[in-house]
């Protein structure tokens, strides 16, 4: 069993974060990445071509984030592998002992930059989660049986922030249907939209089967708010938040504030079980929001206890 | 030309123009509030991707609206079939392509998901979006 899952299971609060794309440099590169945040982070993402951009692959990176000593969790996304594929990297992921594991559906190909590229889809995100779980029942999808079944913490992701609003809380109802255990939810700029869905999701009772880990994004620059408003498929930034970090003395402070406020926010809605972190930052950003947040690093959560609600 | 081939022209003569048919073979338009989930670009069976804009277009189509947007809008206003549009759907069987989905729904063959998925069917009446949880 993963640590996430222990935790996760004992109602821990937990913090993961996405392990900035590999390309290149090695092991080197991994430890250089993990270095500003380990301390505070429970598991770490390795991304599945994020945005439709090649980078080094998730089963890779999550391998040589377990050599690296911190615990993976292996993004699959549905946009560039058929279900034999997906099966293959499932079953190599088991093998070497990951399994926290996030299935998305994906950014379609014309979000990156070789739009010309073939769209898969060959199975969508749900149906994903529901495919590892055949895979743990102790079959391939064919029903050709496995000798020693593996075992995966699922999840998935849902976007609070993407029409239809009143319908994301069911889609995520239906990914806790097929099988997933955590919902990691898109970066939402528009709060009001996360305790809209985080509302919804408790009047079905999802909050008692699935653990929902918002997502904040620390960006650093105007540049970087701009392209997240225009250019990230299903993020809907509000005009006044972009016109905050334009008109700041210090763009990278305002944006921290801006991550702080959302964090607070966030960590203040019921059933919310942990925070996803995505930094842009060179710097320490994660560990600096946390400690801001009233966050303990992780040793410290685990040796003295840590309650979100409590502290906030 | 063989039986099978004239009913399944004369199946896409009527859905295509109606509903946009893609002659998958194994029609969902019930469940789907009477929308063709294979003119999502996608192909999604399972409702809409995170990437729907904000003005409920879709991320691939600019000018198009969110095909899960209007399947979930009609699925609410349908008298018939309340509540389908929260089943999971199995993966599309790639190899009913171009054949009738009719004739595939009185044989049955339409509902033969692979023998490993999971037997998940609808959310249970506690979930109050729609029995059987666990596969």
């Amino acid at each position: 069993m993963s640590n996430l899952e222990r935790k996760l299971a004992a109602r821990e609060f937990v913090v993961t974060a996405e392990l900035p794309v590999i390309d290149g440099g090695g092991h080197a590169e991994i430890a250089r990445q993990l270095a500003p945040m380990e301390a505070f982070v429970d598991a770490f993402n390795a991304t599945d071509n994020p945005s439709a951009h090649a980078h080094c692959s998730p089963l890779a990176v999550a391998i040589g984030l377990i050599q690296a000593g911190v615990e993976p969790v292996m993004q699959l996304a549905c946009r560039d592998r058929n279900r034999l594929a997906l099966e293959a990297d499932l079953m190599g992921a088991a093998m070497h002992g990951v399994e926290n594991i996030c299935c998305l559906t994906g950014d379609d190909v014309i979000a990156g930059d070789e739009p010309e590229t073939r769209r898969v889809f060959d199975v969508d995100g749900p149906q994903l989660i529901a495919l590892a779980r055949s895979l743990e029942n102790g079959h391939y999808l064919s029903g050709r049986p496995i000798t020693t079944s593996p075992h995966f913490l699922l999840g998935a992701v849902e976007n609070p922030g993407a029409p239809p609003y009143e319908f994301r809380a069911r889609r995520a109802a239906m990914k806790a249907l097929a099988g997933a255990r955590f919902l990691q939810l898109q970066i939402c700029y528009r709060p009001k939209l996360l305790e809209r869905f985080m509302r919804a999701a408790a009047d079905i009772g999802l909050s008692e089967r699935l653990a929902f880990i918002p997502s904040i994004c620390i960006l650093r620059s105007v540049g970087g708010m701009r392209f997240v408003a225009t250019r990230v498929p299903g993020i809907d930034v509000p005009a006044e938040t972009v016109a905050r970090v334009e008109n700041a003395d210090d763009a990278e402070s305002e944006c921290f504030e801006i991550a702080y406020e959302l964090a607070s926010h966030a960590l203040a809605q019921p059933g919310v079980a942990g925070l996803h972190f995505i930094s842009f930052r060179k710097d320490a950003g994660i560990a600096k929001l946390c400690t801001r947040l009233g966050i303990p690093p992780r040793v410290e959560r685990e040796t003295n206890g840590y309650s979100a609600s409590v502290a906030v | 030309m063989s039986a099978a081939a004239v009913i399944a022209r004369a199946e896409h003569a009527i859905k295509g123009p109606v509903w946009g048919c893609q002659m998958c073979g194994q029609c969902v338009l019930h469940s789907t509030g009477l929308t063709c989930p294979m003119n999502c670009p996608k192909t999604l069976r399972n409702g809409p991707c995170g990437g729907v804009r904000a003005d409920g277009h879709c991320e691939v189509k600019p000018e198009m609206r969110c095909v899960w947007l209007k399947a979930y809008e009609r699925s609410e206003r349908l008298p018939v079939w309340r509540g389908h549009i929260d089943d999971l759907r199995p993966p599309v069987d790639n190899s009913l392509k171009g054949t009738s989905a009719w004739l595939n729904l009185f044989t049955g063959r339409d509902r033969r998901p692979p023998a490993g998925w999971p037997a998940a069917r609808r959310p249970p009446a506690g979930w109050a979006v729609g029995a059987d949880v666990e596969p």
